[in-house]
């Protein structure tokens, strides 16, 4: 399967070739946990197994409340306070789904900027990047989808707005929104739906991840300094790799437990940080709250749509020229829509030839300037679209953009890269000798 | 240009300080101590079953508990009361209607406390979580990370913090209260010292009935949350100890190949 010559498995008794004869299965699995792995991969590159079991966790404790749970408007809200009072264990599943999705976001954000620093999604890793984006998207909807579950009181308004985007769509606006809703608005029939949606998304998200993996099991996988492994011969490969199998499957787990150690101390101290107290109330079309917020890891994007309203000069022109057919709130969801898309189309946005950002000192700057732009919009996000906040989401969103259409491409022409090394084992073996004089050797970290 | 960017940003933030602070319309909200605060946090029986006593001679008249399983008043882990005592409880105080026999009767333990909605006054399962006393500074949450989310603070303060003024508008008497946000709300005033009559002698003051009556509201919002807590302990300790495994045998596993690595460069 991969590209790197590698050691195949070889069925050696007679049951094990009557098995591969028929169904390689077998072997699939060997090539597939046993594939060389570049040897230099640094802690940024645990994000993978975490997102993997983030979504089977959320698979599993999903099914277990869905044993439960009540898809009606008029029950839903009543059957989530079942689980949390009368089911046994209940209350763990319920906040381990919950917070389960804000550890999916964590990884997948920090999954994303992985591979934008080090320019994973660069030729020949653009079909791999391109699912990612999908299983991105794929993920957004499931998670916004299954806010809306509990009933409660955000849930109904989040649902209320988010459907409402597409309402913005000239002319077939509201035939869409009424078919999304299955109403005039978010109603029983919007529960069901979502509910519906809701159970199968994660499915086809887990399909996806098995192309993603299959992809990037094709080119290889990136690695800190961009440079390809060597594959003129299986010895040479060797120098530049480890199987995946017990290396890097072990240094993952490490990270895993880590990571879940400090996730159970939220879920087991402080469960509803992250969510919103409007939550804990009962679903009432009559009564707005004050402030509709979207969950933490929408915020970023939901700053963008915001950014864009009648006082701004571009949003205005687009008017004028579309003969109003593009009004602000058009504007806003094209441009929420299209900060995703920008993301998407990296591969060919960037012009560079040097793939990881440890080599550009230009890039460098830029990308961690993206990274707090990131956080500022988050902020701006949460707050309410009044007096400065607009402003400054203006500015973080014309940055997100400038980002991927202006600088990407023009740092290419302009940048002067710094040397990389030839092989990867050079970076290895330079690491490894800086790890210290002691006997210790440190695990692979930068 | 990227120095532009920083500037108007950081130009940006501080002229944001303001505006978040003028913002926050939310009322006063005092830190009261709880016993059920922090990782290893514990509910206090004596206090819920008092803040039980204040909930159903005060609160009852008009709000419900209409999530909350009566039976669950036993729980050990809640206000801990003997079943007999569960029992008598629900039948001298509630009355709920029976779907089946189509007639009203006496509670049962397996019954929910019921719902209330004659006053038009909002259900108290989950006041405690539907609330947030603590918010900020500037929208960073830090607030709720180092005191909690304040959902009982915010209940015990709404109830001390009457200024005694009150205004009529368009019919209704709105009473001014300090913790409430916009600073008047419908609801009269509801302790005064010695409203209720402790059974275990402690002094009724208001403060007292007030933290009592909250530190209740939060176990019918939270009831499993001594049983959370002790899970994510028990997750957080195993957790940590696999770590430990998992640093030593990545550690073990890597030495020949860092070895070789460091060897031949």
């Amino acid at each position: 399967m991969s590209g790197i010559p590698h050691d195949h498995y070889e069925p050696k008794s007679r049951g094990e070739k009557w098995l591969h004869s028929r169904l390689p299965i077998v072997g699939l699995l060997y090539d597939t946990i046993m594939i060389p792995t570049p040897k230099n991969l640094n802690w940024m590159w645990i994000w993978g197994i975490v997102l993997t079991f983030c979504l089977a966790l959320q698979i599993i404790t999903g099914i277990v409340l869905v044993m439960h749970y009540t898809p009606h408007a008029d029950l839903a809200f009543a059957s989530v306070e079942h689980i949390m009072r009368n089911v046994n264990g209940g209350h763990m599943i319920r906040y381990l789904h919950q917070n389960g999705a804000s550890l999916f976001f964590i990884a997948v954000y920090a999954h994303i900027l992985r591979g934008l620093y080090y320019g994973s999604y660069k030729s020949p890793r653009e079909i791999t990047w391109i699912i990612g984006m999908l299983i991105y998207l794929l993920m957004m909807a499931t998670a916004f989808m299954g806010y809306v579950l509990p009933w409660g009181q955000m849930s109904f308004w989040g649902a209320t707005v988010i459907t409402g985007l597409f309402g913005a769509i000239p002319f077939i606006g509201d035939t869409i929104l009424v078919w999304l809703q299955g109403g005039p608005a978010v109603d029983n029939a919007t529960l069901q739906r979502f509910f519906s949606l809701h159970y199968l998304l994660p499915f086809v998200i887990a399909g996806l991840v098995i192309v993603h993996i299959w992809a990037f099991h094709t080119t290889g996988n990136n690695n800190p300094t961009g440079v390809e492994v060597r594959r003129t011969s299986k010895a040479e490969a060797e120098k530049d790799t480890v199987p995946f199998w017990p290396y890097f499957v072990i240094k993952d787990l490490f990270a895993l437990a880590v990571i879940l150690a400090v996730f159970f101390a939220i879920v087991g101290f402080m469960p509803n940080y992250l969510g919103h107290p409007d939550n804990y109330i009962e679903a009432d079309p009559l009564v707005t709250p004050a402030h509709i917020v979207p969950e933490w890891y929408f915020l970023p994007f939901y700053a963008i749509l915001r950014a864009f309203d009648d006082s701004v000069w571009i949003v205005q022109f687009a008017g004028f020229i579309t003969g109003g057919i593009i009004d602000a709130k058009f504007f806003g969801v094209l441009a929420m829509f299209g900060s995703i898309l920008v993301l998407a189309l990296a591969p060919w946005l960037d012009t560079s030839s040097v793939r990881s950002g440890r080599y550009r000192p230009m890039f460098k700057w830029w990308f961690w300037l993206f990274v707090v732009n990131f956080f500022v919009l988050m902020w701006a996000g949460a707050m309410p679209a009044e007096g400065i906040y607009p402003v400054i989401a203006l500015i973080g969103a014309t940055y997100w953009f400038a980002f991927f259409l202006v600088i990407l491409p023009l740092l290419g022409v302009f940048e002067k890269p710094l040397p990389q090394p030839a092989t990867i084992e050079e970076d290895f073996k330079a690491h490894a000798s800086a790890a210290g004089g002691t006997k210790t050797v440190e695990t692979p970290a930068e | 240009m990227f120095r532009k960017i920083a500037l108007s940003a950081a130009a940006a933030l501080t002229l944001a300080a303001p505006a978040a602070h003028a913002a926050g319309a939310a009322g006063h909200v005092t830190d009261y101590e709880f016993s059920f605060e922090g990782p290893f946090g514990t509910y206090d029986q004596a206090q819920l079953q008092r803040g039980l006593q204040v909930y159903t001679q005060v609160c009852a008249a008009c709000h419900g508990l209409q999530y909350v399983p009566l039976r669950t008043l036993t729980s050990e882990t809640g206000p801990g009361m003997p079943e007999d005592q569960v029992r008598a409880y629900a039948e001298q105080n509630f009355q709920v209607y029976d779907e089946e026999t189509d007639e009203w009767r006496a509670a049962r333990p397996n019954d929910h406390f019921p719902a209330v909605e004659s006053a038009g006054a909002p259900d108290l399962s989950l006041m405690a979580k539907a609330r947030a006393g603590f918010s900020g500074p500037y929208g960073t949450g830090l607030n709720q990370l180092f005191k909690g989310m304040g959902g009982a603070e915010y209940i015990a303060s709404l109830l001390t913090h009457y200024t005694g003024e009150d205004r009529v508008e368009a019919g209704t008497v709105l009473y001014e209260n300090e913790s409430f946000p916009g600073g008047w709300i419908s609801m009269a005033p509801p302790l005064y010292e010695g409203a209720v009559e402790y059974m275990d002698g402690t002094e009724a003051t208001e403060e007292q009935m007030a933290k009592d009556v909250a530190a209740f509201l939060m176990w019918t919002a939270e009831p499993k949350m001594m049983e959370r807590k002790q899970a994510g302990f028990t997750g957080v300790l195993f957790l940590t100890v696999l770590s430990v495994l998992l640093y030593l045998t990545n550690k073990r596993i890597w030495a020949p190949i860092k070895a070789r690595a460091k060897d031949e460069s």
